[in-house]
């Protein structure tokens, strides 16, 4: 029998410390406890939340393993107080086919730190032009099907695709960026991207799939989700959508949350990101939005890629950032500390609501007996340095690089298991 | 002055200096038989070119002979470029070479900038002979030289930049710089050819050329590359050319000072009449001698004029 006891924590951040006993992967006392056998996590008055969920991660496996792997990815998302995560479709292959997904969640067992959910693609190749077979890949687990990176861009297939997956009951997220309008696009189409000469990445392209689709989800009654939410007009088109009763969620980024299109100014690529870092009023309306559940969660996007495709000229270089192992930070200082979310607020964005819209049972629940034991221990008062080199990515490009950030995470517990304390992964 | 990255902030001061310096090297050259000061004797300079040129290449190597230097011309075909190689150990193979100051033209925006940070830690200096639709500072430069011989001091001058600003380097380094001067610029194109965010540059925005031109002291033509021709910003050629063309009845509006520059290569009958571009009003090839000896004032400022001041 595996029995674990978290002393002194405070579940949400609320009320006196408390003992939390685990046994065999499911809360089974909170209060004061006793067990000479238990393993001990000493929690130090730390906030305990449950395990966060990702909804948008790219792991790299198969194909660019030279960048992450579902093994070094696990290891930054436990480190990142994560126990789920959701690995994105465009792998080489794609993942849009059962062989693949299957694949890589076999290695997420293996790997066994974290969850790994694969994200099936939407269409064959992510060309947008035939769909993949849902159903198929549905049948082994997935959740969530995705042609992120690209976009469904044909609404036919958009329609057919939300049509389709209604059967399935699984959602599809939507990379929301209308092509022709982002032909050969840069950066966020405004004054900053003028100056530097970068082609212009318009907010009304991101806007107008958003739109469209909600229309269409409403139109055939399914479920969507839109990735990484850049623009207030977005916020603007959810809030909207969302009073008529569509059924549509969204996530946000954290460093849609922090970073502005200022960050540009030395055309240093670890900065070039798609959808690509916009204003300041957009990152107050992205924070303003999440705050009132306009959007739902906060998904990383995590994209790790090789030196010689970031450190080159802008246009060269790959888009993308590293999330897994700031997020919680990230969203600390741009919510918690600005006081438009407390840790209830944190749960619901980056556990509860990720856990709830893929449709997870066994994530994103209430601490409570009877739970499963998917928990995360925060620090919030500790402040640390980001370096990209002591990440556990195999890539380095953090655009948080030598910035100072609050909270950290003390501890991941999945199931039970300690995946990673004080910053390490236990042996 | 270590690089010459961008007109952008550029302080009044310094270009005024490299202007005065370009205008000290024509007058001394001017008649000489032999046109070659031994100034820049012993420095190296490359010039990497990763799109095609005739004019900025050949202005700068001819500025690097007559200043003495060994000019060494590397371009994208025909070099270890077309193998591969990334622009960051190009540069960096270029410097461990010899190179004092490295002159790239490059289609990416910033990759000037991103060629300085990489070459921070040794002694080459880096010019920028422009970077995609960012900046071309010894171009706004040459103009400025150019408009100084013809209209004297730049302060309280009015010139009007004409044509595709979206897409143009030139214009954006002509912007930063004319301004910096003193100038009041006015800019003139359809609104799909006027980058977002324009209307916050110190600038006028116009999209009636007619209205503008009595009152101009220069006008700048823009060419409208052929790419643009098909990609929508415009109806066509003709309807172009009948509303920002410069012809013969344009030319007739503007005062009789007022000086026409293009900074080539020239579509004749589209943006510029063909009689326009052969008067004596155009200045069109005024800009292209004085921008060897702007270019010359650059390297001196860039390569001799730290040593002499030291």
């Amino acid at each position: 029998m595996n029995t674990l006891i978290i002393r002194g924590v405070r579940p949400y951040g609320e009320g006196d410390p408390v003992d939390v006993l685990v046994r065999d992967g499911v809360i089974a006392e909170i209060g004061d406890v006793e067990d000479d056998d238990a393993e001990v996590i000493d929690g130090d008055g730390a906030v305990l939340l449950p395990g966060f969920v990702d909804l948008h991660t790219h792991l790299r496996e198969p194909g660019r393993e030279d960048t992450e792997t579902i093994e070094t990815g696990s290891r930054a998302a436990a480190l990142g107080g994560y126990t789920a995560v959701f690995a994105m479709a465009n792998t080489d292959p794609v993942a849009d086919n059962a062989v693949v997904v299957e694949h890589v969640a076999r290695r997420g067992r293996e790997v066994g730190l974290v969850d790994v959910h694969p994200v099936g693609a939407v269409t064959v190749g992510l060309k947008g032009e035939k769909l993949a077979e849902l159903g198929t890949m549905a049948k082994t687990g997935v959740r969530v099907f995705s042609d992120d990176g690209h976009c469904v861009h044909d609404p036919l297939i958009m329609r057919r695709a939300l049509e389709y997956s209604k059967a399935l009951d699984v959602v599809v997220a939507q990379h929301a960026e209308e092509p022709r309008l982002t032909v050969g696009a840069q950066a966020h189409e405004g004054e900053q991207a003028s100056r530097l000469g970068l082609q212009g990445w318009p907010a009304a392209a991101e806007e107008a799939i958003v739109a469209r689709d909600c229309l269409l989800a409403k139109q055939v009654d399914a479920r969507l989700h839109v990735c990484h939410v850049s623009t207030s007009g977005t916020a603007d088109v959810l809030a909207w959508a969302k009073a008529r009763g569509t059924k549509v969620s969204a996530e946000v980024t954290p460093h849609h949350l922090l970073l502005t299109d200022e960050r540009l100014e030395t055309y240093d690529p670890v900065n070039k990101v798609n959808p690509p870092l916009r204003t300041g009023d957009d990152v107050q309306a992205l924070r303003r939005a999440l705050a009132e559940g306009v959007i739902d969660c906060v998904a990383t996007d995590h994209a790790p890629h090789a030196v010689q495709d970031k450190d080159c000229e802008w246009s060269a270089a790959r888009p993308g950032m590293l999330g897994l192992q700031t997020a919680l930070s990230i969203v600390v200082e741009t919510m918690v500390e600005t006081d438009l979310l407390d840790w209830r607020g944190v749960a619901r964005v980056m556990s509860e609501r990720p856990a709830a819209i893929a449709g997870l049972p066994d994530q994103g629940r209430p601490i409570e007996v009877g739970e499963p034991a998917n928990l995360v221990l925060v620090d919030p008062g500790a402040r640390w340095t980001v370096r990209g080199a002591e990440l556990a990515s195999i890539s380095a490009n953090t655009p948080f690089e030598g910035m100072e950030l609050p909270a950290r995470v003390v501890a991941t517990v999945l199931r039970g298991r300690v995946t990673a304390t004080s910053g390490r992964i236990p042996a | 002055m270590r690089h010459l990255l961008s007109t952008e902030g550029i302080d009044p001061a310094d270009a005024t200096a490299i202007l005065d310096t370009a205008a000290n090297l024509k007058q001394s050259l001017e008649g000489r038989e032999v046109r070659k000061l031994p100034t820049l004797r012993g420095r190296t300079v490359i010039t990497m070119f990763y799109e095609n040129s005739t004019r900025t290449r050949v202005s700068f190597e001819i500025a690097g002979k007559w200043m003495s230097a060994d000019v060494v011309n590397v371009s994208s075909s025909g070099s270890s470029v077309s193998k591969g190689e990334s622009l960051r150990d190009t540069a960096l193979t270029l410097a461990a070479a010899g190179a004092d100051c490295v002159i790239v033209r490059h289609p990416a925006s910033g990759a000037a900038h991103r060629l300085a940070d990489w070459l921070k830690h040794t002694g080459t200096s880096v010019v920028n002979a422009g970077d995609g639709m960012h900046e071309h500072p010894t171009q706004a430069l040459l103009d400025a030289a150019t408009l100084r011989e013809r209209l004297g001091d730049l302060r309280d001058r009015r010139i009007a930049i004409v044509g595709d600003v979206l897409h143009s380097r030139v214009a954006r380094s002509n912007v930063h710089l004319l301004t910096a001067l003193g100038a009041h610029v006015t800019l003139v194109a359809p609104p799909t050819l006027l980058p977002s965010g324009v209307e916050r540059w110190p600038v006028t925005v116009s999209h009636d050329l007619d209205a503008d031109l009595p009152s101009q002291d220069a006008v700048m033509l823009l060419r409208v590359q052929a790419e643009r021709m098909h990609g929508g910003f415009f109806p066509s050629a003709r309807e172009y050319s009948i509303a920002y063309g410069l012809n013969e009845r344009r030319l007739a509006l503007l005062p009789d000072h007022a000086v026409v520059l293009h900074p080539g290569p020239m579509l004749r009958g589209m943006e510029i009449a063909s009689s326009v571009a052969d008067s004596p009003r155009a200045a069109i090839t005024d800009q292209v001698r004085n921008g060897v000896h702007v270019r010359m004032a650059v390297l001196y400022h860039l390569l001799a004029h730290e040593e002499e001041t030291a």
